[in-house]
């Protein structure tokens, strides 16, 4: 790369056509490895543009098949679906408590590997990422027979927001171990001897946690809490399993909408949703570029 | 790092919490599958566990076995495509302009944060018989077949354009999954591209090496670790795919996870849904087991 950046000037001052050729690692240059990552990206980008501009569809049957003029009225009747609100506040409703849940449990998981020794540590960290590596599937069917043994199905008669708790806790179940994972990774760069410093200029145990590792850990609780929080709300099978019938999420109605028809007001729903995860992404993006300008 | 024996009573604030959660809503759930998938069922609604081996007998059965087979074939071929492709991506961006890293990187990964199900729905748009893959391949057909009328050439390549199927078919569901893990695979491949000596490159072509060669045994051979984890990253959560195979595959392409599921909404037959549930982890445990012995063997091998 050093070289590169040397040529810099000197391409500036010739006339573009007699650009030198890449040199032997500078694949970003090579034009057929550019076309590839375009290639990539249309891939990727493609579908998600298509859904949006086809939310705007007027067309009523098979609205995903001929585009028949532009018009909003879709997102005013996904707004007006009362079910499908309900559904999309469950989801939020459920993210925020999981996140919560999650940083707690993740902070004193990530202190606890970071701080001790103890016997079976090793086995203590597998069970730790096992949620994480495990398949959606095993751990979907798990909870939902832990539910049902446990006589916890009908949580889904109590009243509103305590007919979630079997999502939450399933959710805090799969998402904490990121959360612990991320924070672990940030209080690795801890200095071990601004602890000590603390402890001989005399601070308890508390004060040392409240001022000194707290602050330090907080752009790993903020990454972890975005983590979560968009984990939970992007989970389709693990709550497909934990959910009744009047506890339905967001994924869980679309899914069920998509079984029974393919409509623009799926479309609209869902531009909502992608641009909400859309500004969390940029504000976690913006975040973490902040947290490192502030640690230099 | 402290002794627990240290300091006792807040060894034990930080512990009860995180092990008494991972006890109630995972180990515990999980020995339940375990006990289950010895069981019968013994009514309607209640399960015994009888200890009986026959629902891990029947996992033997042709039809299980095929299953089994075709989702092995779905994953390796999803693996593969997302390996080359992310490698390819990953160089590019590794290799670009400092200040366009963040950036390239972002592009790449920004699908990853966008929900799964709405990502798999907007397939459905796309690969449909009057999709617009099907659209663009008609688009072609139409300027290819112009021209080779204008040369004379007619009905080469058909009188009409015969529209593809991909939904329930095995490509769809190809489609569909690269579509989901193509972002996992670039990380890895991409945070060991970052980790490369690049002098290395210089001394083998100081040293003869021509720039393919430079590339395949000394720049691969130097990344293989981000390749394996990148590997096992997409095979994985692959392996368990529910949605894309549900959505796109239409009931014609299951996967173990779609069969799994189905015992559990529509057959209800719950031991042999458990034992499914636990082969599929066993899978998955095997494949990870064989990644750590690589990476212990890698770290040696590097000691050395």
């Amino acid at each position: 790369m050093s070289g590169a950046t040397g040529q810099v000037p000197q391409n500036r001052s010739t006339p573009k056509r007699r650009k030198e050729k890449p040199g032997p690692f500078e694949y970003s240059r090579k034009w057929s490895l550019r076309a590839v990552f375009i290639a990539a990206t249309i891939f990727l980008y493609a579908p998600i543009i298509v859904l949006i501009i086809f939310s705007f569809n007027n067309s009523r049957r098979g609205g995903n098949v001929v585009w028949r003029g532009f018009t909003t009225k879709y997102y005013a009747k996904a707004f007006g679906n009362e079910d499908l609100m309900l559904a999309f506040t469950n989801s939020l409703t459920i993210a925020v408590v999981a996140t919560v849940l999650s940083v707690i449990l993740g902070t004193i998981t990530a202190i606890l590997l970071w701080r001790f020794r103890f016997p079976f540590k090793p086995a203590f960290e597998g069970v730790v990422a096992l949620p994480i590596v495990i398949p959606e599937i095993c751990m979907g069917v798990s909870l939902a027979m832990f539910f049902s043994a446990a006589g916890w199905l009908e949580t889904g008669d109590r009243t509103w927001p305590f007919n979630l708790t079997n999502i939450i806790i399933a959710h805090t179940t799969f998402c904490f171990p990121f959360a612990a994972m991320i924070i672990r990774t940030r209080l690795q760069s801890f200095n071990r001897e601004l602890e000590e410093a603390a402890r001989d200029l005399g601070a308890s145990e508390a004060m040392m946690f409240r001022d000194i590792i707290l602050p330090h850990m907080r752009p790993g609780i903020v990454a972890g809490a975005l983590l979560a929080f968009t984990l939970s709300l992007d989970d389709f099978v693990i709550t497909f399993f934990t959910s009744g019938p009047n506890t339905v999420t967001f994924p869980v109605k679309v899914y069920s909408m998509v079984r029974f028809s393919v409509t623009p007001e799926i479309n609209a729903a869902s531009t909502i949703l992608i641009l909400l995860t859309l500004i969390l992404t940029i504000m976690a993006v913006r975040f973490q570029s902040f947290g490192e300008d502030s640690a230099k | 790092m402290e002794d627990w024996r240290k300091s006792p009573s807040s060894f034990t604030a930080f512990s009860v919490p995180p092990l008494l959660w991972l006890l109630a809503f995972f180990l515990f759930p999980l020995a339940i599958v375990w006990l289950y998938s010895f069981g019968e069922n013994v009514s309607l609604v209640d399960i015994e566990t009888t200890w009986t081996p026959d629902n891990y007998i029947r996992i033997f059965q042709p039809e299980i076995i095929s299953l089994f087979w075709r989702t092995l074939w779905l994953t390796v071929i999803t693996t593969v495509i997302c390996l080359v492709t992310g490698f390819l991506v990953a160089l590019v961006i590794a290799t670009a302009k400092p200040k366009w890293k963040p950036l390239l990187l972002l592009v790449i990964m920004l699908p990853f944060w966008t929900n799964l199900l709405i990502r798999t729905y907007a397939l459905l748009n796309i690969l449909g018989t009057r999709g617009r893959l099907n659209d663009g391949l008609k688009w072609l057909w139409e300027g290819t077949n112009k021209v080779l009328n204008a040369i004379g050439l007619e009905g080469l390549i058909g009188a009409k354009f015969i529209p593809i199927q991909f939904l329930g078919t095995q490509g769809g569901v190809i489609f569909g999954l690269v579509y989901i893990m193509l972002p996992f695979s670039v990380l890895p491949i991409y945070s060991a591209l970052e980790r490369l000596d690049k002098s290395y490159l210089e001394a083998s072509m100081d040293l003869g090496a021509g720039q393919i060669r430079t590339f395949f045994y000394v720049l691969v051979p130097m990344v293989m670790t981000g390749v394996i984890t990148a590997a096992i990253i997409t095979f994985v959560p692959t392996l368990g795919q529910f949605l894309t195979p549900d959505l796109l595959g239409r009931g014609q392409v299951d996967m173990i996870a779609n069969v799994i599921e189905r015992q559990f909404k529509k057959a209800n037959d719950w031991p042999f849904g458990s034992a499914l549930s636990l082969f599929l982890l066993y899978i998955t445990f095997i494949l990870l087991a064989i990644r750590s012995i690589y990476d212990a063997r890698q770290s040696r091998r590097e000691k050395i």
